[in-house]
């Protein structure tokens, strides 16, 4: 089953609430993961190796780095979904 | 220049007697106990012969918010824990970073998560160990984030000489501020370490008591039918700060830090040195820096685990220090009530010592049927007055490597 944007938008708004505790309302497609919500490269891969359980995708670690924002990552994880 | 003397301005424990240094100080007094069986599958699952431990009373995910305790082997988050209680007691002191250290200590290190993260990698692969394992699992996680918590930029080192390692740390961090390295320390130990693999091998070493069918009765030092030590886990938290510091900002003075002593036995990798010599020399050199007597020492906190070997080992060293007056001091064994804490041990027995020359009480050994008459400390499952003079009370711990050490407190 393909997740929707808006679902994968709001299971990783989860999944960053739980490793930082940034409220899942100030999660939105826009923001960048350093910039805006301060999330370090170890808090960032502990939610992406969640992101890739929880969409069952896989995120290699060079892309890692192209997801900039959280718009990047739900368009990642949407496009490669099985 | 003289040697400053170093005081205790603030104490925090989170123990399997209660969350906080007060709670766990009014319960052990009480004559409670903190082992209970286990509730857990894996005690089933792995068939464990020793079904009972001394777990903490409080579970420290549950006082910290979740980003935080994320971050933090359960080990760390009791350091944390008690290490905010006792800064809090101490009045939150004002103090330059550089002139704020940590000397904290633990006996295992992160267990939980070195072992989860092996349960992870079998399971489902290396994608899932996650990034944060390495600076979850060091031993030195715990001082690291005591560091990065309160701002204490002097120093943050940990010492790990297995059950007698927080006492070496609060010996350390009196040492660290009379050589002047810093102002206040945050010094302690901590361990969460009931694991099924810790609690398979210390069985597997018939180190623990056996009574699964009476956890609260198991530990029980002293007394003839002891069987072995029963696991415990949690923190304990000292403020420690040269007197000069405390007075400056009218801290509160719980105790005088008077002295330690650090020996190895270099006997054996775990058994104690049946005669005792390196326990003996630890308190004497507790003595001799503390300008005392054996005659001055008015309360001991014994290591006393409850194990057959240990507790009689214990006297012998002391008899040696003190002569037929051993048989007078008031000793409190009380991991007959907390259970053995391992690397936090130390800490929370100083916690107690500092309470009980506070109180002028000597806290109930609980437990003790018939005593060893191979053990024939002063010691009662009733609290015992410790007088109106001045108190000077020692806490020993010794340790698998033949780690010994001593420290004592005074009255201020």
């Amino acid at each position: 089953m393909a997740f929707t944007n808006d679902e994968v938008l709001a299971g990783l708004a989860e999944l960053i609430t739980d490793e930082t505790g940034i409220s899942a309302d100030e999660v939105a497609l826009e923001k960048s993961f350093t910039d805006d919500l301060d999330i370090d490269s170890i808090s960032m891969m502990t939610i992406v190796v969640n992101a890739e359980e929880k969409f069952g995708v896989t995120i290699p670690d060079d892309e890692v780095k192209n997801l900039k924002t959280v718009g990047d990552a739900v368009g990642y994880i949407t496009s490669h979904q099985a | 220049m003289s040697t400053p003397r170093i005081v205790v301005t603030g104490i925090g424990a989170s123990s399997p007697l209660g969350g906080t240094a007060p709670d766990s100080w009014s319960a052990l007094l009480s004559g409670a106990s903190g082992a209970r069986t286990l509730e857990h599958d894996w005690v089933e699952q792995y068939q464990l012969p020793v079904t009972f431990a001394a777990e903490a009373l409080v579970r420290p995910d549950t006082v910290l918010e979740r980003p935080v305790a994320k971050r933090l082997d359960p080990a760390s988050q009791f350091a944390l824990v008690a290490a905010m209680e006792a800064w809090a007691d101490a009045g939150s002191p004002d103090v330059e970073p550089e002139r704020l250290g940590v000397d904290f200590a633990t006996g295992i290190g992160g267990v939980w998560t070195l072992l989860d993260a092996w349960d992870a990698l079998r399971e489902k692969g290396p994608r899932r160990v996650m990034p944060m394992t390495v600076p979850m699992l060091m031993p030195n996680a715990a001082a690291g984030n005591l560091s990065l918590h309160f701002g204490a930029r002097a120093f943050a080192r940990t010492v790990a000489s297995a059950c007698a390692s927080s006492t070496e740390s609060i010996v350390n961090a009196m040492e660290h501020l009379q050589d002047g390295l810093a102002d206040v320390v945050i010094a302690g130990g901590t361990e969460s370490a009931i694991h099924p693999i810790t609690v398979a091998a210390f069985a597997s070493m018939q180190a623990l008591s056996r009574r699964n069918d009476d956890p609260a009765h198991a530990s029980r030092p002293a007394s003839v039918d002891r069987d072995g030590f029963v696991m415990g886990e949690g923190a304990a938290a000292l403020i420690l700060e040269t007197e000069e510091h405390a007075k400056a900002r009218g801290a509160k003075i719980y105790a005088v830090v008077a002295a330690g002593g650090v020996t190895a036995d270099s006997y054996h990798i775990t058994a104690n040195d049946p005669e005792g010599h390196g326990a003996a020399r630890a308190v004497r050199m507790a003595l001799a820096a503390a300008d005392a007597s054996p005659d001055d020492i008015t309360h001991i906190n014994a290591h006393a685990t409850s194990t057959p070997v240990g507790d009689p080992n214990e006297y012998q060293a002391l008899k040696q220090v003190f002569g037929a007056r051993v048989d007078e001091i008031p000793v409190s064994a009380t991991k007959a009530s907390t259970g053995h804490l391992l690397g936090g041990t130390g800490a929370l027995e100083a916690v107690f010592t500092i309470q009980a020359i506070g109180a002028r009480t000597a806290p109930p050994t609980i437990n003790i049927t018939t005593q060893d008459p191979e053990v024939p400390f002063r010691i009662s499952g009733s609290p015992m007055p410790l007088g109106d003079g001045p108190q000077l009370a020692l806490s020993n711990s010794f340790g698998f490597g033949g780690h010994n050490a001593v420290v004592a407190f005074a009255s201020p």
